[in-house]
C-alpha cells in the first residue's frame, strides 16, 4: 500500500474579510519532494505558506500536513527572532525551545556554515537585513525539520549568502521535504520536484 | 529541568534578561509608582487620615502594573518572535507562564521601591495588607499577560488593554484594598487567593486561542 502523502492540501481557500487571497489550491507532497511555489506580488505565497506551517487557517478548504510541530521548519518574511538578544541567545532559547542534542555544536555549527559565527555575540539589532536573514535560516535549520517552509529565502542576501543558502537548500534536498516561494525558481532547477504558479485569487 | 517547567524557565529568563539589557519596562514602573505617591502625598489633605491613602496605593499598583503590561509583548511584536515561540513544539500556555512570571518579577520590584516609599509618605502596612500585594500582583500579571497578549494581536492595543484589564481589576482592588483596611482581611485575602486560581486557571487554559486563529 503506497504511504500516505506528508502534506495534503485539498481545495484551500484563504480571505481577509471581503479579500479572498487564495482560491481553490490543491497539492500533494511526499516525504522528500521539493515543491517550488512562484507567483506575482499579492497571489498569496505567504499565505500558503503560514496556513502550511500552521500560523493561520484556511477559511474553507484542508490542510494536512503529516508532522507535529517539532519537525516543521520556517523562514517567513519576518525572522521570528528576538532583537534585543544576541544570535547566539537566540539560537540557544530556540534549541532548548526544541530540545535539539548537542545544541551548542549544533549551533556553532550553522553560525560558522553561515558565516554568522564572528558576530556571535551582537544584538540582532546591530545586524544588517542579510545577516538577520542568514540567523533565521540558522533558526529554521536549527532541530533538522524534516518539512521545511521558506518564504523568499534568497531576499536580502548577499552573492555569497544566496550561494550558501543554495547549498544548504542541495544538502537537505531529499531528506527534508522542501516548500520554497521564490521570485527566482531557476536557482532551485536542480531540486525542485513540483511546481505550484499562484494568480491573483 | 526539563519538559514543560524548563521551557517556562528558559522563557521567563530570556524576558528578565531582554529587561536587563533593554532597560526600558522596571525603569518606567519604578519612576511612575514614586511620581504617583508623590502627587497622592501633596494631593491627600492633611487632616485625610489614612484610609484614603490606602485606597490610593491601590491605584497607584494597578496602574503601574498597567505600565508594565503594556510593553510586556513588545519583544514578541518585533521580528515576529511571537510565530517563532507558537511554532516551537513547546504548550504555548508555557509562553503566557514565562511572561506572568517575568511580568511578576518587574511588578515585584517596582513594589520594593513603592512600598516603603508609601509607608515614609502616608501610613504602615501591616502583614495582611502585604500578602494582599502579594496576592494580588500574582492576579494582576496572571490576568494582565493574557489581556496583554490579546491586546498586541491587535491594532488599537493602547486603547484596548486598558478596556478590558481595567474592568478585570476591579475585583482585585477590591480585594487589596478591603485586605488593607478592613477589620477581617482573611476573607479579602481568600477572596484574593480565589480570584488568583481562576483567573490563573482560564487565562493558562485560554492562552493557546489567543496566540493562534
Amino acid at each position: 500500500m503506497a504511504e500516505a502523502p506528508l502534506v495534503r492540501a485539498r481545495a484551500v481557500e484563504r480571505s481577509y474579510g471581503a479579500h479572498r487571497v487564495l482560491r481553490d489550491v490543491s497539492f500533494e507532497l511526499d516525504a522528500g519532494d521539493a515543491l517550488v511555489v512562484t507567483g506575482p506580488n499579492g497571489s498569496g505565497k505567504t499565505t500558503l505558506l503560514r496556513l502550511l506551517v500552521g500560523l493561520a487557517v484556511p477559511s474553507r478548504g484542508t490542510i494536512e500536513v503529516e508532522l507535529d510541530r517539532s519537525r516543521l521548519g520556517f523562514v517567513g518574511h519576518e525572522p521570528l527572532v528576538y532583537r534585543e538578544l544576541t544570535a547566539l541567545e537566540n539560537l540557544d532559547l530556540y534549541g532548548r525551545l526544541y530540545r535539539v542534542p548537542e545544541r551548542r555544536e549544533r549551533i556553532g555549527m550553522l553560525l560558522e556554515r553561515f558565516g554568522l559565527w564572528e558576530a556571535r555575540g551582537q544584538r540582532v539589532s546591530a545586524f544588517s537585513r542579510g545577516m538577520t536573514q542568514r540567523l533565521a535560516l540558522c533558526r529554521a535549520l536549527l532541530h533538522e525539520p524534516e518539512l521545511l517552509v521558506l518564504d523568499e529565502p534568497h531576499s536580502a542576501l548577499d552573492t555569497q549568502g544566496a550561494a550558501l543558502l543554495d547549498q544548504e537548500l542541495e544538502d537537505v534536498a531529499g531528506r527534508s521535504t522542501l516548500v520554497v516561494a521564490t521570485h527566482e525558481p531557476e536557482r532551485l532547477e536542480r531540486l525542485t520536484t513540483a511546481r505550484l504558479s499562484l494568480g491573483t485569487a | 529541568m526539563s519538559g514543560y517547567l524548563g521551557d517556562v524557565a528558559v522563557l521567563a529568563r530570556k524576558d528578565l534578561r531582554l529587561e536587563l539589557r533593554a532597560r526600558d519596562t522596571l525603569p518606567a514602573m519604578l519612576l511612575f509608582v514614586l511620581a504617583t505617591l508623590v502627587v497622592f502625598h501633596f494631593a491627600l489633605p492633611a487632616d485625610a487620615g489614612d484610609d484614603p491613602a490606602y485606597g490610593l496605593l491601590w491605584v497607584a499598583l494597578v496602574f503601574t502594573s498597567l505600565l508594565g503590561l503594556a510593553r510586556a509583548w513588545v519583544p514578541e511584536r518585533e521580528a515576529g518572535a511571537l510565530d517563532g515561540l507558537v511554532l516551537a513544539p513547546t504548550d504555548r500556555s508555557a509562553i503566557w507562564l514565562g511572561k506572568t512570571i517575568a511580568s511578576l518579577a518587574f511588578l515585584g520590584a517596582a513594589e520594593v521601591v513603592a512600598i516603603p516609599a508609601f509607608v515614609l509618605f502616608f501610613a504602615p502596612l501591616d502583614a495582611h495588607a502585604l500578602a494582599g500585594v502579594v496576592l494580588a500582583s500574582v492576579g494582576i500579571c496572571a490576568v494582565g499577560s493574557l489581556v496583554s497578549a490579546m491586546a498586541a494581536a491587535s491594532r488599537g492595543r493602547e486603547v484596548l488593554l486598558p478596556l478590558i484589564f481595567l474592568p478585570l481589576a476591579i475585583p482585585i482592588v477590591v480585594g487589596g484594598v478591603g485586605a488593607t483596611i478592613s477589620e477581617e482581611p482573611g476573607k479579602f485575602l481568600a477572596f484574593l487567593g480565589l480570584y488568583d486560581a481562576v483567573f490563573a486557571i482560564l487565562s493558562w487554559a485560554a492562552f493557546e486561542y489567543v496566540v493562534t486563529e
